[in-house]
């Protein structure tokens, strides 16, 4: 087994081979794992006001990094591919327009990114990241919720143990938690509006809970 | 309901996020082969059960997915301190 930390050119090629492009195209349209709910729909049809605003923000690119996060090198690749720093506090995030990088674990983040420039950026990565890493394309596997309304922070409190008082819950801040039986990674991007990375198979159940419980508060689909 | 510090997320959680693996520092013979059958079924199946300090493995399931080691009081349920794989515990029974 060669050594990951010092490869010559060609053994650093060979690991491309496996990356390809998940996306068939712009042409060809992809089915989100709400599909079937047909938010579009009922963004045109359901209510106009309400305390909840739910919007799916579908078919993004999520790539799943690990690396060293005391190596400057790979912390300086990143930099050069997404044009912002990897967050190294626990439990925070960082964004560059439409690039989104989330803290999961010390070794390990989530980079959200447009659906048809994930191909491109998984390339880049593979081209400026030296040493030993692991970037794994997992857009299939999840999908993300946008919440948003006055009514936010009570809606959430019904699902999640974690504290949403923005003193210890801040915008920027990511907490992976529980959420309704299921599991969630909780990003605040305002004082009420918070995004949701949640699991493809689960996707399904956390709709129709959502549904019930902003029942009280009235939940407006946006598409 | 036990309320964690998980040394990775540098934060408390709610006990429901977390998973414990049972008791921590168990050292896995450098040679296996040549163990003696006593030696390694105490290896693998024989565990500590105290009354009172009890160094646990646990994992953050549910946020980080990292293990990490407490020092728990079986008694009380007090947590006396979580410190990182690789670390030693300041608590440690008399």
């Amino acid at each position: 087994m060669s050594d990951l930390n010092n490869m010559t050119a060609a053994e650093s090629a060979a690991t491309k081979a496996a990356v390809m492009n998940q996306v068939p195209g712009p042409e060809i349209e992809g089915q989100s794992p709400l599909h079937h709910a047909d938010l579009a729909s009922l963004a045109k049809q359901g209510p106009k006001t309400g305390g909840i605003h739910l919007r799916e923000q579908k078919l993004l690119g999520h790539l799943t990094l690990r690396c060293n996060a005391e190596n400057a090198e790979q912390l300086a690749a990143v930099e050069r591919v997404l044009g912002v720093a990897l967050p190294l506090q626990p439990l925070t995030s960082t964004e560059n327009g439409n690039y989104s990088i989330r803290w999961m674990s010390p070794d390990e983040w989530l980079i959200l990114v447009p659906g048809l420039e994930t191909f491109d950026i998984e390339t880049k990565f593979r081209d400026e990241m030296p040493g030993h890493y692991s970037l794994v394309n997992s857009s299939g596997g999840s999908t993300v919720l946008e919440l948003s309304g006055e009514n936010v922070v009570d809606l959430l409190k019904k699902a999640t143990p974690v504290d949403l008082h923005s003193k210890s819950f801040p915008v920027g801040k990511v907490v992976s938690t529980l959420f309704a039986k299921s599991t969630a990674t909780i990003r605040r991007t305002g004082e009420q509006r918070f995004e949701l990375v949640i699991r493809r198979s689960f996707s399904d159940y956390l709709w129709l809970w959502l549904q019930d419980a902003s029942l009280e508060f009235g939940l407006v689909v946006e598409a | 309901m036990l309320h964690i510090y998980c040394p990775h997320c540098a934060e408390y959680r709610e006990e429901d996020e977390f998973h414990c693996a049972g008791q921590a520092h168990i050292a896995r013979p450098l040679d296996p082969e040549a163990c003696s059958d006593q030696e390694w079924g105490e290896y693998l199946f024989f565990r500590k059960n105290p009354r009172g300090l009890h160094h646990e493995l646990w994992v953050h399931a549910a946020g980080c997915r990292k293990f990490f080691n407490m020092t728990r009081d079986t008694q009380s349920y007090e947590i006396k301190e979580v410190y990182k794989i690789g670390e030693q515990p300041s608590v440690v029974a008399e």
